[in-house]
This record gives structure tokens, C-alpha cells and sequence, in this order.
């Protein structure tokens, strides 16, 4: 087979590509290269990419010099494991009944779920709701209201559809229980779509402002990482977007809310950026078969 | 003829004690079915319960938009008010204010991140260079991970009045001076709409792409033979053979124009440009729960899914009639 020609048109496409690559990625290297830099000098505008007077002192300030930031990013790490942990067993284990065509309450349980896809209570009945619960200031408050959605409970549902019926047969004639062919069948045969769907819950976890903002505000052991970076976002914001305007209580030292803030941008971003990549091939299959089936 | 009742009497007894019968035994079965279910039912009813309380009790707050809600009063012992907090809506300014922009970015939102995401995805299928494609595929899905949070924060730091946009603009001579372009009420929709552009187009371009990769190599070989240039083939066969998946997903965004959130507005917006940023959630936020008013906050909740319906309705209609099926 001959090789083919290379045209204008492919040079276009590749200028093109190489476009969306750099404004893709250049806000991002910019940042880094901010937090990375002293802080009067960022003042002087004019960074792109790398630092000019490197220094340490923004994560300084955030790992050393300031609980309520460092304790901001311990209660991120927690609720995004424990949210995920919890979501993903209650989304499997439903699913699993859901994908036993034998099951008695098959179709009411299915109904019940499906539904809630099209109707929902909206913002103040959801707000009154956790007030009466009283998860208020409660942990229980990032993991309980996101224990489960419809949409992934019937991604994950399609996959194990696919699963051959004999595995789980021979099983049953040795005895096994429901529990324990979910546990010891199930699970390690859905590993591809448990990835996928871990990966959204915990991006949803790891990203997620407002349930501290709405639910949690009064509670300083509760902040978030996010939340805490969305304080200093609309400190800026108040201020008419002017980003010069400085806070006094870092005047004196080597950092200012503007760089810390950039700081806390490149940490709550890495772990994204060290996730994702690697599991690029299970949430394209799981898309595409979420689309299909909705 | 009365051994001809007699006959019908015993057959329909007969038939009628045989589907007794069945009825009978289905119940037995059914019973016998569920007690040897007993695990299955342990692992699907705290999930149902769960989905009842945090997911069918607010639709029963819907009550509250009726009556004048008070906290202390409980949730049975509040006066009926019928349609009194419909019509303090639909009395303020300020709501259509929040409707018009709710509205204006919704459209602008849906026409552009789908533009983007369609040509993202015609020119990537185009490319040549299968590690440059991978890789550049790979960047693009990386602005869909990152929060609102962030990506207000970066839009902020590129627009800043000594950031990289302004210095851009102000060195190739567009600006003479920089500007704020945050408190710029008149750029605040394209703000949004660029921003929600640049975190959403490589995510959406997924389904099209995958659409792509499923259309038949033969149409592009019979096309090479017929001399169609590769624009040609991009337009003539690239494009309707994703039609139908392009107007599926255009169905279901329309249902949701007026569900576009509050997190852009939110976190994007300030005082100054607070008239082009209100929205209808954002407006629910402020009067629903900051002001303490629930069951005027509810008002605007059962609004916007009344709205949503009707949407939801006209596009699928439309859908039908431009013959691609309807989506529901």
C-alpha cells in the first residue's frame, strides 16, 4: 500500500489541532508557572509559562502555614474516597438485582429508579429535606445525598447484562448465595465499568463546592478544598475582577491570596491529571453505551 | 335453553375455578419466588428507600409553592395559598430579568459548544497522525475534569487586567489599553459561552466521534473514485451519517436550555455585571434560601420544570416531523 500524500489540507489540520492543544493547555502552564513564582514579582505581569523567581512559598503556605487550607485538603482526599467507596457499592449492588431478569421486584424497583431521572424536587425542597435529616454540618452530608444516580446505576446494569448467564448458574447449583456470587462473580467480572463509573463519582466528589457552600459553611472542619479556592475567587470577584487588590494579612510575607490561589488550583487539578488518562479507554465504551441505551 | 344455561353455568364455573386455580398458584409461586429472594430484597430495599427519601420527598415539597411554608410550622400545619406565589413571580421584574439571561446563555451555550464539538470531531477524524491524534484527543477531555471552581479561576486569570489576553491584545495593537473585561456587563454572556466552549467541546466531540468510526469505509473509498475532494467527503458524507446522533442530542439539550445551573453565574459573576448574570436558579438561590422565602423559591423550581416539559415537547414534535424518529 502506498503511502499517502501529505497536502495543504493535513498542514491545516495540523495547525489546527496544535491550536486547540496550546489554549487547551496553556491556562493551565500558566498557573503552574504563577504558583510556582514570587509573589511581588508575579505583580509585575507578564508571565507565561515559566516561573521567573522560583520559590516554593505559595505551597509552603498551604502544607505548613495554614491549618484550615492543609485541613481543607485532608477533608477533599476523605469525602472523595469515602463517596466513591459508598457510591459504588450502592450503584453495583442495585444494579445487580436489576440485572436479575428473576428477581420478583424487578420492574417496581426499575420504575422507581427510572423516574428519577425525569423528576426532580428542585433546590429548596432538597435544602429543607437535609435541614430536617439534620445533615446540616454533617459529614454524612457529601456521602448520603450522592449515594446513588439513576444513570449510572443503568450504565453499570447494561454491562452486567453482558455477563454470561452459566457463570452465575453453575454457581447457584454449588450453593452460593446472592450475595456471594455478586461478591465473588460479579464484581471482578465488571472491573472495566466499576473503573468508569468510580472515575465520575470521584471527580464528582473531588470537584464538588457547593454541597460545602449550601450544607456545610458553618462547619470549618467540614471546608473543602474547592470551596476554599471559591472564598478566594469571590474575594476577587468583589472587587470587580481586579486581581491586584491585595489582602493585608500577606502583605508583610513572601505570598498573596492571588498566588495561594493559584496554588490551590495546580493541587486540586493534579490528581485529576494523574487519573484520567489512564482510564480514557473505559469511559469512551462506557459513554458511548450510556448514550445508546438513554 | 335451559340446558343450554346450565352448560354455559358449569363451562364458566369450570374456566372460572381454573383461573382460580392459576391465580392461585401464580400467588404461591410468586410468595415461594420472593422468600427464596430474601437476599436480593435485602440488596435492593435500602437503595429503594434511599431513592424514596432523597429523591421522591422533595417532588411532594412541591406542595410548599402553594402554601406560605414556615419552617416552624412543620409541613402539614401551613395556610393554602393557591397560586399567590405564581403571580409575586410573574409581578417581578427581576424574575424575567433572570428568565431572558437564563434563556440567552442557554442558547448561546447549546448553539456554540455544539458547533465546536462537531467540528472538533469532523477535523480530528481528518488527521493523519495517529500518536498526535490520540494525544491531542487525550488533552482536549482534560478541561471537562476540572471544576467550575477552576475553570472560573483560570478565566479570571486570563482575563485579568495584566493577564495573558489583555497583554495579547494590547501588544498586536487591538487594545490600546488593557480593559476589565470581568466588569464589562455587555461581554459577560460571551464570557460564559467561550468558557463553557473551552471546558466542554473535546468531551462532547466523544459521541461524535464514535459515530464517526462506526460509518462505513466503502462510502469514502466509492466517493475517492468519484474524485470527491476530502471537504467534500467530509460534508457529503461524514455529516449525514451523524445527523441523526446530532439531532438526538440537540432534542435532549433543548429539553434542558432552561436547566443551565447557576455554577458559571455564580462563580463568574459580581456586582457589576450582576444584571446580565442573574439566572433563574441563581434568583431561586438568592430569594429561596438566602432570603428565607421556600415556597416562593419552590415557585420558581416547579416554573422551570413546567418550562422544561413544554421544551422538551415542541422538540420532539419538531423531531418527528423533520422524520427522525421521536426520542421518546
Amino acid at each position: 500500500m502506498k503511502k499517502k500524500k501529505f497536502t495543504a489540507f493535513d498542514m491545516v489540520l495540523l495547525i489546527f489541532m496544535l491550536v486547540v492543544v496550546v489554549v487547551t493547555l496553556y491556562p493551565f502552564l500558566n498557573i503552574l508557572a504563577i504558583s510556582f513564582n514570587d509573589a511581588t514579582d508575579t505583580a509585575r505581569g507578564g508571565l507565561h509559562i515559566f516561573p521567573r523567581q522560583f520559590t516554593w512559598a505559595n505551597y509552603e503556605y498551604i502544607f505548613n502555614g495554614n491549618d484550615r487550607l492543609l485541613g481543607a485538603f485532608g477533608m477533599s482526599v476523605l469525602r472523595t474516597v469515602v463517596g466513591t467507596a459508598t457510591g459504588i457499592l450502592a450503584s453495583t449492588m442495585l444494579a445487580y438485582t436489576l440485572s436479575r431478569r428473576d428477581f420478583v421486584f424487578n420492574g417496581p424497583v426499575s420504575f422507581i429508579l427510572v423516574i428519577t431521572m425525569f423528576v426532580s424536587g428542585g433546590l429548596i425542597p432538597e435544602f429543607l429535606l437535609i435541614r430536617e435529616l439534620g445533615l446540616m454540618n454533617n459529614f454524612l452530608v457529601y456521602i448520603l445525598p450522592m449515594l446513588l444516580n439513576a444513570f449510572n446505576v443503568i450504565v453499570i446494569r447494561s454491562f452486567m447484562d453482558g455477563i454470561p448467564i452459566a457463570l452465575t448458574e453453575s454457581a447457584k447449583m454449588d450453593g452460593a448465595h446472592d450475595f456471594t456470587i455478586f461478591w465473588k462473580i460479579i464484581i471482578p467480572l465488571s472491573l472495566p465499568v466499576i473503573a468508569t463509573v468510580s472515575l465520575f463519582l470521584a471527580v464528582g466528589q473531588w470537584n464538588n463546592w457547593f454541597d460545602t457552600y449550601l450544607y456545610a459553611r458553618a462547619n470549618e472542619n467540614l471546608t473543602t478544598l474547592q470551596f476554599e479556592l471559591m472564598k478566594i475567587l469571590d474575594n476577587t470577584q468583589m472587587s470587580g475582577g481586579d486581581i491586584t487588590s491585595g489582602n493585608a494579612e500577606y502583605v508583610a510575607g513572601r505570598t498573596n491570596p492571588q498566588s495561594i490561589q493559584m496554588a490551590i488550583t495546580i493541587i486540586a487539578t493534579v490528581p485529576i491529571l494523574m487519573v484520567y488518562p489512564f482510564l480514557q479507554r473505559y469511559f469512551v465504551t462506557g459513554l458511548t453505551l450510556g448514550a445508546v441505551k438513554s | 335453553m335451559s340446558k343450554h344455561t346450565t352448560t354455559v353455568t358449569v363451562g364458566g364455573t369450570a374456566s372460572k375455578n381454573a383461573r382460580k386455580l392459576t391465580v392461585a398458584s401464580n400467588r404461591q409461586s410468586f410468595f415461594k419466588r420472593m422468600m427464596s429472594q430474601k437476599m436480593l430484597i435485602a440488596m435492593s430495599l435500602p437503595f429503594v428507600l434511599w431513592l424514596i427519601i432523597f429523591r421522591y420527598i422533595p417532588v411532594v415539597g412541591w406542595l410548599m409553592a402553594f402554601q406560605d411554608y414556615k419552617p416552624q410550622n412543620g409541613f402539614f400545619g401551613n395556610e393554602w395559598v393557591g397560586l399567590k406565589h405564581f403571580r409575586d413571580l410573574f409581578n417581578e421584574p427581576t424574575f424575567f430579568r433572570a428568565l431572558e439571561n437564563t434563556i440567552g446563555m442557554g442558547v448561546l451555550g447549546l448553539v456554540f459548544t455544539t458547533l465546536a464539538a462537531i467540528t472538533f470531531a469532523l477535523l480530528l477524524n481528518e488527521m493523519r497522525f495517529l500518536k498526535f491524534k490520540k494525544l491531542t484527543q487525550t488533552i482536549s477531555y482534560l478541561p471537562h475534569f476540572v471544576s467550575w471552581v477552576i475553570v472560573a479561576n483560570i478565566v479570571t486569570t486570563m482575563l485579568s487586567i495584566e493577564g495573558p489576553i489583555n497583554g495579547l491584545l494590547t501588544s498586536i495593537g487591538i487594545l490600546d489599553d488593557p480593559i476589565n473585561f470581568m466588569a464589562k456587563p455587555g461581554m459577560f454572556w460571551g464570557i460564559v459561552t467561550s468558557a463553557e466552549v473551552w471546558k466542554s467541546t473535546g468531551w462532547n466531540a466523544i459521541i461524535y466521534f464514535a459515530a464517526m468510526a462506526g460509518i462505513d469505509p466503502q462510502l469514502y473509498e466509492a466517493a475517492k473514485v468519484d474524485g470527491a475532494s476530502r471537504l467534500r467527503q467530509m460534508w457529503h458524507i461524514t455529516l449525514p451519517s451523524i445527523r441523526s446522533v446530532i439531532i438526538v442530542l440537540l432534542i435532549l439539550s433543548i429539553g434542558n436550555l432552561i436547566n443551565i445551573g447557576f455554577e458559571k453565574q455564580m462563580l463568574l459573576g459580581n456586582n457589576i455585571v450582576m444584571d446580565k448574570a442573574i439566572v433563574i436558579d441563581l434568583y431561586a438561590l438568592n430569594y429561596g434560601i438566602g432570603m428565607f422565602r421556600y415556597s416562593f423559591g419552590t415557585a420558581i423550581g416547579i416554573f422551570k420544570s413546567v418550562v422544561s416539559v413544554i421544551l422538551i415537547l415542541i422538540a420532539n414534535g419538531f423531531a418527528k416531523k423533520i422524520g427522525e424518529g421521536r426520542v421518546f
